[in-house]
């Protein structure tokens, strides 16, 4: 295991100060993993800067001395993105937390990158404003870590995903400089959208620093349903037949028979565990056209081969036919010691033959796989439930993910939704994007960094 | 002393089930106070697998990091994987006692006096007790602090003196009879726990949580001379005197003839739920164990289930707000029954508390051993509690009664907030006061 030079961490010191820098076993041993199963390597040393300057000169000293650098902020990513390399150092954001403004004239909010995410949506509350995007872990994540990864969550279809509230961010380059790409404009089209290229780079091209967001009004209303099927078939064409009426609703999650079986079996909600899958739709908006919507969708729902639908008469009943969907992730955690959760993601279309695919694999690998996930934009979560220490099973695990993987492709699709490549999807990548358009990849990558500086490593050697 | 490695013994499934996602990050107070990964429940977690991979050497800054956490398993509730963060905490703080790594002679002998010595032996702890009265109620006390007598002592524990809790004049034993029989009987039989710092402090809080059983139709059995639950021992890393202590509690009580045991103190009941684990591989107590943590239930827990009668008088109080011991909402997780019960007092309007299940920084014994953290936690509780705005802040733990009585004290009478009481009380009240003036306060 390689450590950093003792005359590096002095000058680290200097420019911080001293209890901003982590060099012991104990401080390490904890930065040595993120989110993402089965991942792990101890840094060189961790830091925590307070401010973009500070965060260039780390980035300065780490170039002149040859030390990689990975980004971090709260560690929540799920394909190890902001997993250390051996003897790097770890520039973790956390500390830089301050939200700068709320802009209600121009709809906008500009935050440190070490804000929670919720703590952003939460701000925007207070003024009767919105921010989408709500990627499971926004409790804890960090809008930097949000923009570096372009997060997604429950809302994709209606409000799309993180890189669409990006208005523009200060960024530290790998060569240590500091600049600012975007800004509050709506229509902006001088040159290149640079800003494009950083958002999703997962701390390969850059460290962000400070974020410009665009935010929305806040919908007055919110009506939660609850639509039980026999056959995965046709919650997909009712998914269809609502899209097909002209109606986006901000949510349409999706549990298959596994998943609702654990469910039941860890939270005892009552639900049927015969059912092929549970579905769970919310519409947001002006009241009037909610409670119109809401009927129709209840009706489509019904008229696609529902078993039984329901609708919250309040936000309390709302919060009671969520909580299988909310459970959803607790109850497959549950079951074994080794939860990996992947997203690989479908045209909507495709959605109900891929969950029926993953089930066939499942069973041909004898393995257990529970599958959730956002069936308004294709995005799947199969959850592989096991144990690591296993060997046997995992390279089942393996065998099983690349027939996945494969499928995917063929049908068109994303090997991940809002996860990113990180190291555990790096080697389906080239299968996926095809060699000119990875070659184009990495030729960015070389072009700012050519030095291999951030992040080396991850999403491509 | 054994030397096997507790931490490489433990099953070690149960270090796995933790998935580090990070969720238990923002419930964690002492991550949030530092923002540093080893000072969260994932990190700790993490140094713990790396002591049982043989990855880390067990040692002083490991210590200090296992007695950093507070122990509230606020993560406990947050984690989607379920993680049993209350076994690894205690094996990891029983490793580190284990390996000798923080064995200073003044820390060493007063963890031998009070966990070996003082806490084991029932009859020397009243005594205690009974001296500690005397001195307080004689007004030495307060000469002792004119005379500057604690100027002798080291700054640390002369703060500390002032938050010594006020001894009760009787205690449990002298309150509650043995066996006391209702009124109007529903068939229950149960066996009351009185405590230890319950016991010395808090005895009118056991009296109360009785007459409120007896109100309800249950018979009340209470052993004499009770001892203390080995909550203190196991999560301070002594669990043998933590097992020793359990067998002793559960030969106690007749455990056939009673449909439940009671208990009134969250961090009390949160470990006595957990014999059955502690005692798995006694040949003798083993089961018995199991049967016993069935049968514990929290005072709230219990009255909830026997769906008690509702007061028909007033608890004389208008306005209350309520904080949860962190081993009752977290440990035991009962939560919506201590605020059933306040919401069901004629005439009392309950108002929610922010952060109400944010740890007060009591945590056992870490006012003591982590003084300044203890201080920052109480310092934001006392400020929901200026928040909340409500002239009662009822709780149900004795650690978070003195830390509140403390906190409240010390801003006087400019805080909105003068009376802590716990919802056993106010309900006892309630009911007293239904018999008219000649029934308050008087069993």
């Amino acid at each position: 295991m390689n450590k950093i030079e003792a005359r590096l961490i002095q000058s680290l010191k200097e420019i911080l100060s001293p209890d901003r820098v982590l060099t012991s076993d104990e401080d390490l041993v904890p930065y040595s993993f993120d989110g993402t199963a089965a991942l792990k390597q101890r840094p060189g040393a961790v830091v925590f800067p307070l401010t973009a300057e500070e965060v260039s000169e780390c980035v300065q000293l780490a170039r002149r001395n040859d030390v990689p650098v990975v980004t971090r902020g709260s560690g929540t990513g799920l394909s190890g993105g902001s997993v250390p390399l051996d003897g790097c150092l770890v520039i973790c954001l956390v500390k830089m937390d301050k939200l700068v403004e709320v802009d209600e004239k121009n709809l906008t909010l500009r935050a440190q990158s070490g804000v929670i995410t919720k703590e952003i949506d939460d701000a925007c509350a207070k003024v009767g404003l919105f921010y989408p995007p709500d990627p499971g872990s926004m409790k804890i994540s960090t809008i930097g870590g949000n923009v570096a990864e372009n997060s997604g969550g429950l809302r994709g279809l209606k409000y799309g995903v993180t890189r669409d509230y990006v208005m523009g961010f200060e960024v530290v380059l790998p060569d240590g400089t500091l600049t600012f790409l975007g800004n509050k404009c709506v229509k902006d089209v001088a040159g290149y959208s640079m800003k494009d290229i950083f958002i999703g780079s997962e701390g390969t091209l850059g460290i962000i620093t400070e974020v410009i967001l665009k935010v929305l009004p806040r919908p007055k209303a919110r009506k939660t349903m609850l639509a039980l099927y026999d056959s995965m078939e046709d919650a997909a064409k009712t998914i269809s037949a609502i899209i097909a009426a002209k109606i986006i609703p901000c949510t349409l999650e999706f549990l298959d028979r596994v998943t609702v079986q654990c469910v039941e079996d860890y939270a005892k909600i009552g639900l049927p565990t015969d059912v092929e899958a549970l579905v769970l739709m919310e519409t947001d908006g002006h009241p009037v056209v909610v409670e119109e919507e809401a009927a129709q969708m209840m009706a489509l729902a019904k008229a696609n081969g529902a078993r039984d639908v329901r609708a919250a008469a309040d936000e309390a009943e709302g919060a009671k036919l969520a909580a299988a969907r909310r459970n959803a992730f607790s109850a497959l955690a549950r079951v074994r010691p080794t939860t990996i959760l992947e997203d690989v993601t479908v045209p909507r279309s495709e959605l109900a033959a891929m969950v029926a695919f993953i089930d066939a694999v499942a069973k041909k690998h004898k393995l257990q796989i529970g599958t959730f996930g956002h069936l308004g934009d294709g995005n799947l979560h199969p959850t592989f439930l096991t144990n690591e220490r296993d060997h046997e099973e995992m390279h089942r695990i393996e065998l099983a993910l690349e027939e996945i993987v494969e499928e995917t492709i063929r049908v068109g699709g994303t090997v991940t939704g809002e996860h990113g490549v990180g190291i555990a999807k790096k080697n389906f990548l080239k299968r996926q994007l095809g060699e000119g358009s990875y070659e184009l990849m990495r030729s960015i990558k070389k072009a700012l960094d050519p030095q291999g500086l951030l992040n080396p490593g991850k999403i491509f050697d | 002393m054994a030397s096997a490695n507790l931490l490489q013994s433990l099953d070690y499934s149960v270090l796995q089930q933790c998935m580090h996602c990070g969720m238990c990050l923002p419930t964690c107070p002492t991550y949030v106070e530092t923002k540093m990964e080893r000072n969260s429940p994932r990190g700790r977690i993490s140094l713990m697998r790396a002591v049982a991979d043989g990855d880390l050497q067990v040692t002083k800054a490991l210590s200090d990091e296992m007695y950093y956490c507070l122990g509230c398993l606020a993560c406990q509730t947050a984690c989607p994987a379920g993680v049993n963060y209350a076994e690894l905490f205690e094996t990891a703080r029983a490793e580190v006692e284990q390996a000798q790594v923080d064995d200073g002679m003044q820390r060493g002998f007063w963890r031998w006096l009070s966990l070996n010595v003082i806490f084991m032996r029932p009859w020397l702890l009243r005594l205690i007790g009974r001296v500690l009265h005397v001195y307080q109620s004689t007004g030495l006390d307060r000469l002792m602090r004119k005379l500057r007598f604690f100027g002798l002592m080291p700054p640390s524990l002369k703060k500390l003196e002032p938050q010594t809790p006020k001894i009760a004049e009787q205690f449990s034993d002298d309150l509650i009879w043995p066996e006391e029989k209702p009124k109007q009987d529903r068939g229950y039989r149960v066996g009351l726990l009185t405590g230890c710092i319950q016991d010395l402090a808090f005895s009118n809080i056991n009296r109360d949580t009785a007459d409120v059983l007896l109100a309800n139709g249950c018979e009340v059995i209470t052993p004499r001379s009770q001892s203390c639950c080995g909550s203190l021992h196991a999560h301070n890393g002594e669990l043998e005197l933590a097992r020793e202590l359990a067998r002793r509690q559960i030969d106690s009580f007749d455990l056939d003839s009673l449909d439940a045991i009671i208990t009134n103190a969250g961090g009390c009941g949160s470990h006595l739920k957990t014999y059955g684990h502690l005692l798995h591989d006694d040949p003798f107590y083993a089961e018995k164990a199991k049967q016993w943590d069935k049968k514990v239930k929290d005072i709230h827990e219990w009255l909830v289930q026997i769906r008690f009668r509702k007061p028909t008088a007033s608890a004389g109080v208008s306005e209350v707000t309520y904080h949860e011991s962190c081993h009752l909402c977290h440990g035991q997780k009962v939560v919506s029954q201590p605020r059933q019960i306040l919401a069901s007092i004629p005439g009392l309007t309950f108002k929610e508390l922010p952060e109400s299940n944010w740890c007060c920084g009591s945590a056992g014994i870490y006012n003591i051993t982590q003084p300044e953290q203890s201080q920052k936690l109480l310092d934001r509780k006392v400020a929901n509690l200026r928040q909340a705005a409500a002239p009662v802040v009822a709780t149900s733990n004795p650690g978070c009664h003195l830390q509140l009585a403390n906190g409240l004290r010390s801003c006087g009478s400019s805080h909105p907030c003068q009376t802590v009481t716990q919802p056993v009380t106010l309900l006892a009240q309630a009911y007293r006061a239904e018999q008219g003036p000649q029934g308050m306060g008087v069993s």
